[in-house]
């Protein structure tokens, strides 16, 4: 008796209704989703394929799809099949994932999960169950509902003037380029069953040889929500979805598409960032000296080079085995293109890297000079671009000192305008502002232009005519 | 080895170190470095990244893969974090390890991007719907946004449960130093319970619909002793509260706040402590009651309307230990002035 009940691809017990009554489905009579796993299971076994599949119950009447499919199984959310089985397919190498949804999974709550991976091209196969209707949740309208059909939630009919039109979701995904097949098919009768078994079969062909995506619409009966007998709901589908949603192939690209690339290969995480510390020479590292804490702000316009010039005072500061933070200004400080950062450097552990009274204030324009020099702390030292206009005075401090440097200016001699960040960083060091030898902070200079070797020589000119400059002036 | 970053590149550096094979994230400031790192190195390192199309369905794809026995991440901010909590939920129920990061910034609503710490009742009370909950690590450095996703990691296959990363902007956007890892951890053995696509994992089924009330309970009283379980993975620091009138308390960025201040208050021979909670669920409640005596004040620093001193309160048992609050919202720090002002007002009117 059991071996001549056996079917394909599905368990031999459906547990799913306790240990009394194993072959029978939790489907009512009529239902088109009971056909629809058959030509699953068969296509499975066929293709030799039932170790290597994983089937995605979605949520609707198949969420409990893995009482029959035997395969591996999985159960989502609802219409988060198709993300769901990217994550499947992109993890795991040469599996067969199959998205099997009702209409309200995807095309209503998940359409923008269907089409995304559509348009990805994701190597799954979706297996749409279009039945015009919500089944799981008692008959309400479906986006597939056609129009003047009646349901629980368009009692007077589906009326396109506010429930909009049937939405066609293989026209739809045939716009875009990825998919590798797309067909409508129906289970309504024995021809048309005939014509589905190879729709499946065809997408898990696809699948197996992963070529990419494929979409198969079902057109399947629910006798029970559309109030009738199994005829009737045969005739539905065949007199008035048909009409809608026309039958045949859309797309059909398997002859010509290639398989998916292999993955590239593993690096283990040990292999590859110790390659990318910054080395400098060994001879560049002393015991570093006491220093107390220093607190620096650099400011300006984005563009100017503000938080690469922070970057590598730190760092250079960190390579001496000071504690370090770097801190950008972001959200509601970084308005009007401004750019902003603290930076601290200390002996001890730094609690907040937020630096509100800087020691030393570097500062390129006018308005955050404006904003930033209020702050200063008592003996600190503001260092601005000389083209600043209107200096303020801080009375109420002791000890400030305002040097006034033509960072742009030097920069401009140099035929650099980009670099007077660079001016600034020489002038900095010059004045023993950083806690580190210059030729510590030349080594970082260097560094912040590996990718762009060609700016070396010119930075370095910058440095030192900065320097220079300080020097001269006695500072 | 040392580098110099961001708190949102050690999150990937230390995913890459624990062994993580896969990335799915939709942008969102301020955690949208990690997805920029993550688009770098998981594919120079022959791993999955992949830009999702939101946050709904990143969760759904790590979803997948960790239901392919594949350790995978994702990480946001509060409006995409709560795009997530169905799939969270999902993955409690389906017993999936995953981590995910929560970089916050401002709230309700849109919001701002600056700092805040406002989620700490989304992230710690509960994951999604139901009876579930995250595993909480809260950093408060570089290098434990490093070392706690090592960790997260680890957590989330040994109790099969998601763990989340709770930081802030500011953790995120900052760099210090961080010294890398020694090794990357072996990948787990998941072949009892994932789909590997193979007839050896074809029988495992991944699930979370138990439909018999009697199994629903049967589970859900299967995951309160889980979680019950997991306080011995509970981690604070403690420090120099053995002798303190009054203990200085917060975590993330707070926490090193609170920590300058009580080195300030020390040095002005006041006897304060300071306690930085670094796992926030499982709570670390045996190290608070150590660290507190009947007689300590607490003064809790968050960026928040008090959501974690309320959670302190719960955790000491609603005791008639006086607990204050300095707090900032909105994305403004609170600054150490202001909390040595309120230590010492707490203090003095002793
Ligand atoms: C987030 C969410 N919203 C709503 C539901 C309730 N729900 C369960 S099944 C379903 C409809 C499914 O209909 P369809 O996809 O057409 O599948 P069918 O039941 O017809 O097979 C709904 C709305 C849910 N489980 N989750």
């Amino acid at each position: 008796m059991d071996s001549v009940l056996k079917t394909k691809g599905l368990y031999e017990h459906f547990l799913r209704k306790g240990k009394l009554n194993t072959r029978t489905t939790h489907y009512c009579a009529g239902c088109g989703h009971g056909i629809v796993h058959k030509l699953i299971g068969e296509a499975m076994v066929e293709l030799g394929i039932q170790d290597q599949t994983i089937f995605i119950s979605p949520v609707g009447c198949v969420v409990f799809g893995y009482y029959y499919m035997d395969c591996g199984n999985i159960q989502v959310a609802h219409g988060r099949a198709p993300a769901v089985g990217t994550g499947i397919s992109r993890t795991l190498k040469d599996k067969v994932v199959i998205s099997y949804q009702g209409d309200g999974d995807l095309a209503a709550i998940g359409f923008n999960s269907t089409f995304q991976a559509a348009n990805r091209g994701e190597n799954i196969a979706v297996f749409f169950i279009n039945n015009a209707i919500y089944g799981m949740t008692g008959g309400q309208m479906a986006p597939t509902t056609l129009i003047g059909q009646k349901t629980t939630t368009s009692p007077w009919g589906r009326d396109p003037l506010t429930a909009g039109y049937p939405v066609h979701v293989c026209e739809i995904l045939n716009q875009l380029k990825a998919p590798i097949y797309i067909e409508r098919v129906s289970v309504a009768d024995s021809s048309r069953i005939v014509k589905a078994r190879h729709a499946i079969r065809k997408a898990l062909q696809i699948q197996r040889d992963r070529k990419g995506y494929s979409f198969v619409e079902i057109i399947a009966p629910c006798p029970t929500n559309t109030k009738g007998s199994s005829l009737d709901a045969m005739r539905f589908c065949i007199e008035q979805m048909e009409k809608e949603y026309p039958l045949g192939c859309l797309r059909d690209r398997s002859a010509e598409s290639l398989s998916y690339p292999p993955h590239p290969q593993r690096i283990n995480a040990h292999d590859f960032f110790p390659l990318m510390s910054d080395n400098i020479e060994n001879s560049l590292i002393s015991t570093p000296e006491a220093c107390p804490i220093r607190r620096f702000k650099f400011s300006g316009f984005g563009g100017q080079g503000i938080l690469s010039l922070g970057l590598i005072v730190a760092k250079a500061a960190q390579s001496q085995g000071k504690f370090v933070s770097w801190l950008p200004s972001y959200g509601p400080e970084q308005r009007g293109g401004a750019a902003a950062c603290s930076v601290i450097i200390s002996d001890k552990n730094i609690g907040s890297p937020l630096v509100n009274t800087p020691d030393i204030l570097v500062t390129m324009n006018q308005p955050s000079y404006e904003r930033f020099a209020p702050s200063i702390a008592e003996n600190g030292t503001i260092i601005y671009d000389s083209h600043i206009p209107n200096k303020i005075s801080i009375p109420s401090k002791s000890g400030i000192r305002q040097i006034s440097f033509p960072a742009m200016e030097l920069a401009n001699q140099h035929q650099s305008p980009k670099s007077a960040n660079t001016a600034l960083l020489g002038a900095i060091t010059e004045l023993r502002l950083i806690p580190v030898h210059k030729e510590v902070v030349i080594a970082f200079l260097k560094q912040s232009f590996k990718s762009k070797k060609n700016l070396v020589e010119k930075n370095l000119e910058i440095f030192h005519a900065a320097s220079q400059w300080v020097k001269e002036h006695n500072l | 080895m040392n580098l110099f970053v961001k708190g949102n590149d050690a999150i990937i550096i230390g995913a890459l170190y624990a062994g993580c094979e896969a990335y799915f994230g939709y942008p969102i400031t301020p955690a949208s470095e990690i997805a920029h790192s993550a688009a770098k190195w998981f594919p120079e390192t022959g791993r999955v990244f992949l830009q999702a199309e939101c946050e709904t369905n990143s969760i759904n794809m790590v979803y997948g893969a960790a239901a392919s026995g594949k350790l995978s991440m994702t990480a946001s901010s509060g409006p995409g974090i709560s795009l997530m909590q169905e799939g969270i939920s999902y993955l409690v129920g389906a017993q999936l390890p995953a981590v995910i990061v929560n970089i916050m910034r401002t709230g309700p609503g849109l919001g701002n991007v600056g700092p805040e710490q406002g989620d700490y009742n989304q992230s710690v009370k509960g994951a999604g719907h139901g009876n579930s909950h995250n595993i909480v690590l809260a950093p408060g450095s570089i290098q434990e946004m490093c070392d706690f996703t090592i960790h997260a990691f680890s957590l989330a296959v040994k109790y099969r449960n998601p763990a989340i990363i709770l930081a802030d902007g500011v953790l995120g956007q900052m760099m210090e130093p961080l010294h890398l890892p020694e090794s990357e951890t072996p990948q787990p053995d998941t072949k009892s319970w994932a789909l590997h696509g193979d007839a050896q994992t074809r029988n495992n089924l991944i699930t979370s619909i138990i439909l018999e009330p009697e199994d629903q309970e049967e589970f859900n009283i299967f995951l309160q002793k889980k979680y019950a379980n997991m306080q011995c993975e509970a981690m604070a620091e403690s420090w120099l509260t053995e002798d303190a009138d009054i203990i200085l308390t917060g975590y993330g960025i707070s926490g090193r706040i609170a920590k300058t201040a009580v080195e300030e208050l020390r040095s002005e021979n006041i006897k304060a402590g300071f306690f930085r909670p670094q796992t926030l669920y499982p709570f670390p409640t045996e190290q608070l009651h150590k660290a507190v005596s009947p007689k300590t004040k607490i003064l809790v620093v968050e960026l928040s309307n008090g959501q974690y001193r309320d959670d302190l309160q719960f955790h000491l048992n609603n005791s008639s230990i006086p607990i204050y609050l300095t707090n900032r919202m909105g994305g403004m720090l609170v600054d150490v002035k202001s909390i040595l002002e309120k230590a010492k007002k707490i203090i003095d009117a002793n």
